[in-house]
């Protein structure tokens, strides 16, 4: 445990400037590391879902990132709104982004079924009024 | 398929080009980011019509081989820029999406 790289984040909200660019940062690390690709497609990829859903979901929010030698473990934390229906959210194409978001290419509802199909471990934990926070671990192949 | 064979098949104009000698393999057609995050194959040509810099945020973290917009449709000033800050190949098509797949031999 003590081995591990430990890295964070500000995900500032509704900046679609800025939004991306930890898990971009998070997927040069792994890169220098010498993970393997096909592991660090699956953090990008979930790690930006879970960074865009803080962009535009929440306000913004903090990536807590640590690396260990056969791991990462991803939590964001945001304090906004927060899931009144965790199972909802996690159904394939439910969303509640609006008209403006989908222009952007958002809003298919498959940000939580991307995370949670390409990580190994899933857990979100939130309270209405208070904010979500997602830990997330990939297993390094 | 080289970028340059691409370029050629599809008429295309070119907005970026990062890596001339990239292997193209394969495609996927879509505008919804997160699908396209979840479902397109790295190296893959993405056939889009979606147009803003998220374009960019999303090939560059899945890792697609070229950014393919079609329906002449033209990045917008973000896009435009964040393509080349951050280099990946990026062209325009006037082609549909449907003709540009089949034009593409991929
Ligand atoms: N951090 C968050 N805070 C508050 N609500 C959230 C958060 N993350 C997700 N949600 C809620 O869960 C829903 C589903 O999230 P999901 O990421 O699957 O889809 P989406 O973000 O709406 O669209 P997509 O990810 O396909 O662009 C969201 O529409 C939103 O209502
Ligand atoms: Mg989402």
């Amino acid at each position: 445990m003590s081995e591990a790289l430990h890295l964070e984040f500000e995900v500032a909200g509704n900046n679609f400037v800025s939004a991306g660019g930890a898990s971009d940062e998070v997927k040069k690390t792994l890169k220098m590391l010498g993970v393997s690709t096909a592991s660090i497609r699956k953090v990008a990829i979930a790690m930006y879902e879970g960074e865009i859903n803080m962009v535009i979901h929440a306000g913004g929010g903090r990536a807590i990132v640590d690396i260990y030698r056969d791991r990462i473990v991803i939590v964001l934390q945001d304090n906004g709104p927060g899931i009144p229906d965790i199972d909802l959210a996690l159904t394939e194409g439910y969303s509640t982004a609006t008209d403006s978001i989908r222009d952007l290419g958002f809003g298919a509802g498959m940000g939580l079924p991307n995370m949670k199909k390409y990580t190994d471990e899933f857990k979100i934990e939130s309270e209405v009024g208070k904010g979500t926070t997602v830990t997330m671990v990939v297993n390094f192949v | 398929m080289k970028i340059n064979d691409l370029i050629k098949n599809l008429n295309a104009d070119i907005i970026n080009i990062a890596d001339v000698d990239r292997e193209i393999v394969g495609g996927y057609c879509g505008d919804f980011l997160s699908v396209v995050m979840g479902k397109a194959p790295e190296s893959a040509g993405w056939f889009t019509i979606m147009n803003n810099q998220n374009v960019a945020a999303v090939a560059t973290l899945t890792d697609v081989g070229v950014i393919i917009l079609c329906d002449g449709v033209k990045p917008d000033p973000l896009l435009d820029k964040k393509v080349r800050d951050v280099d990946i190949n990026c062209i325009t098509t006037s082609l549909s999406v449907f003709d540009a797949v089949k034009k593409s031999g991929l």
